[in-house]
């Protein structure tokens, strides 16, 4: 058998039926008698509902039924719930604001839905859909985050009346401050971070099919963690117990954290299949998409950098603005605190951190996790800091964070703000990215980029983020109000096959393969006699899903832990077939021993005799080999690395091109190289999207103005480069793999080392500040505004 | 309604579908090829790119009824005899696909590319895939894989 374990690059299981066009999504799924569900939205930020006449839908071709917000109250539907209390500073709760699954009397932002028309197609739903005449009664509103808490501000909801949903705060401020009184220099800098759209190219969908024979829903749902979602709509929006519900996440194309959540339209299709005794489908749109699945990041914040005479950091203070939306998403209070703020330490020796966030309501399309969550914002801020910082003081970029890092001889290391890194090894990620860049060769590439006209600028980020999410005890000190273990179960067959059950979801991470190599590393099998299966809350005990690079870390580590299990239950059985103590027998490669001996059992072996317990120790042990474990970590996981970028501009049409990307990222143990190198790309890519192209923009009134991929600016093949991807590991000490997590480094680690190589392109001409998305038209007029200065000086 | 005539994947269908119907909900709904995705609404991510009369065309770009006597390739009649297409082959060799969702759109697109343009460079490959959003990817190893595919092609393989 070759090698299929750690650090094998298997090629992918799952891969063959989406190279098929075989692949199961759930706008793919057709079900007997099925209806089609069209939601009508509103199109004002801020509106009352005067009147709502559903007339004309109702009795339009096709049409079954149309649902108001009426039909919803009538029938109790719980609003949708928010998974995350904060606290003020005061210690008082947070403003928690009903969120209807149809509006209840008030609109509040653009895409807010109003009403569900069912008809027997599509076509036909569309059509009654524009017949249901609603009369609104237009609202002031608040489109920009800038705008929310000005005094005056139009109020999103009477219970917040100066739209703050909390005003939190984490660190020590008098620590902070006292460092600050003796700094030698003090660095400023105010940022945006860009608020963007997650865009997973598969749109939501859903489809509710209640059977009233069995008084038992069904729901098929483009999510990421369809135990959650059951959770939610059993305790708080359908009501019905666990066992009357199965939520089904089919394959599903792509999620970034905006399929996390619990949304309406998943709820309303559900009920809706019992009160039309029928399924009801519903498939958004990609204009749909972008007013309604959460957005993420929009962040305005000042920090300051606090440092002594050589450079070394001595505190930093940071004031965040952190936009909501019009309504609390699942997770959307969480992201702007504790995935955020905690982060603020980075890779850094920071002996004193106080930070507060001030989280507000607009009449935005509600804002949550997308990939990264939080941290992309804190490596953003603190890069960006820093690299004004080295410039200020005239430091070299790199010095300056080689003399703040925190040492490896400093783990565990407990931050300012909260978290305890267990381990990483910052100088030699930093190393492996400038050898990979090729640090040296950097001035005859700038020569080569200024003999083409071209600006050539070199960007470097060092980050870390807090993955593995998350020790249950801890998150829910935080105000978490659920437990984020994972479970799995592995089911061995008679035959010494395997099928694993794991609670965390794949939607293209491709668990089939790397749990298919956890089960070939413990029980030297190929991956070929492993199948998983997931995303099923009637075929899973449990789970709580995949998000924050948690899947590998929390979902790995139960597999490992059941995996253990089905070994020593296997030892028992080896040993009474071998006549010999427990203790004496060994697992190694698929084959029990008696230790010393050359008296062996194969797994298979093994396997059989517990199915067929002929020759079984009946007396002592059941029959049978299937085994399942919960795991809670201990910690969070602490990837980290460095991120470098060479950018060309031209300096005539102020465009950016992105030319080398050379990272290096610990992500602990790794598993699957490839996958590996892969989620390290794809996260790249959406934080050059951010850096460079992406930005849900809405206008002073609520207003969406990009709303479709005509307006809103996906990065595209042509637009990126290759990248350079390499690994240092330092494994994770705390769970049993060692893994720490990938998903979201790209994300987080590259944005600033853009902005940064795009500022160090742009100093020769007196540019020293570059906002997100650096767009061509941003970065002319940078070029022109310090041309202007220059020649007004 | 109208009445149209289709060869897909090499099987010929008549179908009575509205004159508004687009081509891909003919290939999704009324023959249930499900391969061939929707991802946007304004003919931007090509995730429901298929061929027709040999030529790769956004399926949601086009009515159904001007498809009216046209041979048209979807993902799934790509691979014949249950062996991969080299370009498949080569998505899954060099890990050009996650989730999969974009995955139909870019091996139709590139397959087209690679019968116009045998040998294409990186340069080549990523302007040809301008038509096709992926988010998943960062397109890194799909460019790999397109050429890698077309390699394949070349070979007859």
């Amino acid at each position: 058998m070759t090698n299929e374990g750690f650090g094998a690059a298997v090629r992918r299981k799952e891969d063959r039926r989406f190279l098929l066009g075989k692949g199961n999504y759930v706008d793919d799924m057709v079900l007997p008698n099925q209806t089609y569900a069209v939601f009508v939205r509103s199109m004002y930020a801020h509106a009352k509902i005067a009147k709502i006449d559903s007339s004309a839908a109702r009795e339009a071709p096709g049409v079954v039924a149309v649902f108001t917000g009426e039909d919803i109250a009538a029938d109790g539907l719980g609003g949708l719930p928010c998974g995350w209390l904060i606290k003020n500073k005061d210690g008082s709760n947070m403003v928690e604001p009903a969120h209807p699954a149809l509006a209840q009397g008030k609109v509040r932002h653009v895409g807010d839905p109003v009403a569900m028309v069912v008809a027997t197609s599509k076509v036909a739903a569309r059509a009654a859909a524009a017949l249901v005449d609603i009369t609104y009664d237009v609202l002031p509103a608040i489109g920009l985050l800038a705008d929310a808490t000005r005094p005056g501000a139009p109020v999103v909801h009477d219970e917040a009346p100066n739209n703050l949903c909390y005003d939190w705060h984490i660190g020590d401020e008098a620590q902070a401050d006292a460092a600050f009184a003796k700094a030698a220099h003090v660095v400023e800098l105010d940022l945006t971070n860009n608020r963007l759209a997650p865009n997973a190219i598969e749109p939501r969908s859903a489809i509710g099919d209640y059977s009233a024979a069995n008084d038992h829903y069904t729901l098929y749902t483009t999510s990421q963690n369809p135990h959650v979602i059951r959770l939610l709509m059993g305790a708080f929006t359908l009501h019905v117990p666990e066992h009357k519900l199965r939520v089904v996440a089919p394959d599903v194309g792509g999620g970034f954290g905006s399929k996390i959540f619990h949304y309406a339209e998943e709820l309303l299709v559900t009920w809706g299949s019992r009160k039309v005794g029928r399924p009801v489908k519903w498939t958004s749109d990609r204009s749909e998409a972008f007013m309604s699945d959460a957005h993420g990041r929009d962040h305005i914040s000042h920090a300051k950098l606090a440092l002594d005479a050589s450079g070394k950091f001595l505190a930093l203070k940071v004031s965040t603005q952190a936009n909501l939306g019009a309504y609390l998403s699942t997770f959307g209070s969480s992201v702007p605190t504790y995935l955020y703020a905690t982060l603020l330490s980075g890779p850094y020796d920071l002996a004193a951190i106080y930070a507060e966030v001030k989280a507000a309501f607009t009449n935005t399309v509600p804002v949550d996790a997308y990939r990264g969550a939080g941290r992309p914002e804190a490596a953003y801020l603190l890069e960006r800091l820093v690299d004004k910082a080295a410039r200020q003081i005239g430091m070299d970029r790199i010095e300056i964070r080689r003399k703040n890092f925190i040492r490896t001889d400093q783990f565990p290391y407990q931050t300012a703000v909260a978290l305890q890194y267990d381990i990483g090894d910052y100088h030699a990620t930093l190393d492996l990215a400038l050898a990979s860049n090729d640090r040296a060769g950097y001035d005859k590439r700038k020569a080569a980029s200024a003999a083409k006209g071209k600006l050539r600028g070199f960007g470097i980020s060092t980050y870390i983020e807090a993955c593995g999410i998350a020790p249950s005890a801890i998150a829910g000190a935080l105000g978490a109000r659920a437990g984020l273990y994972e479970a799995a179960n592995v089911r061995v067959n008679p035959t010494g096959s395997v099928t694993v059950f794991t609670g965390t979801h794949s939607h293209g991470q491709g668990h089939e393969t790397t749990f298919a190599q956890i089960v070939a590393e413990k029980l030297g099998m190929s991956v070929d006699n492993v199948d998983v299966v997931h995303g099923d809350t009637d075929r899973i005990l449990f789970g709580m899903g995949t998000y924050g690079s948690r899947s590998a870390a929390v979902g790995g580590s139960a597999l490992m832990k059941a995996l253990d299990k089905v070994i020593d239950k296997g030892k028992k059985i080896a040993a009474h077939l071998l006549e010999a103590s427990v203790g004496d027998i060994e697992f190694k490669d698929g084959t029990y021993r008696v230790a010393g001996t050359d008296r062996v059992k194969a797994f298979g072996e093994v396997a059989f005799t517990a199915y067929v317990p002929h020759n079984y120790p009946i007396e002592t042990l059941e029959p049978g080999l299937e085994e399942s474990a919960y795991y809670d970590p201990k910690n969070f996981t602490f990837p980290g690395g460095c991120h470098l970028v060479e950018v060309e501009v031209d300096p005539d049409t102020g465009v950016v091109e992105v030319v080398d990307v050379s990272i290096a990222d610990d992500v602990g143990t790794i598993i699957n190289p490839m996958i590996v190198d892969g989620q390290a790309h794809g996260g790249l890519a959406q934080g050059i999207g951010q850096a460079l192209y992406e930005e849900v923009r809405y206008d002073g009134e609520g207003q969406l103005t990009n709303g479709s991929y005509m307006d809103y600016c996906m990065p595209r093949a042509a637009d990126l480069p290759s990248f350079k991807v390499g690994n240092h590991v330092t494994a994770c000490t705390h769970n049993p793999i060692g893994v720490k997590g990938v998903g979201e480094c790209g994300a987080i680690g590259v944005p600033p080392a853009v902005i940064n190589a795009v500022i160090d392109a742009l100093i020769p001409l007196g540019v020293t500040d570059m906002s997100m998305p650096a767009t061509p038209e941003k970065v002319w007029r940078a070029i022109q505004a310090a041309k202007t200065a220059k020649k007004g000086a | 309604m109208a009445t149209i005539k289709l060869k897909v994947n090499r099987q010929a269908h008549t179908l009575e579908c509205a004159s508004t119907t687009l081509l891909v909900e003919a290939l999704r709904e009324h023959l249930r090829l499900t391969g061939t995705h929707v991802g946007c609404d304004t003919s931007q991510c090509g995730a429901c790119t298929v061929h027709v009369d040999g030529k790769s065309v956004k399926s949601c770009t086009m009515l159904a009824v001007e498809a009216d006597g046209a041979e048209i390739t979807t993902i799934e009649g790509l691979a014949q005899g249950g062996e991969l297409h080299p370009m498949q082959a080569a998505f899954r060799e060099h890990h050009g696909l996650q989730c999969g969702f974009c995955t139909p759109g870019m091996i139709m697109s590139a397959t087209d590319l690679c019968k116009r343009t045998p040998d294409p460079s990186e340069h080549e490959v990523r302007h040809w895939l301008e038509g096709n959003l992926c988010r998943c990817t960062g397109y890194h190893n799909i460019v790999k894989a397109v050429r890698a595919g077309a390699a394949g092609m070349r070979g007859g393989k």
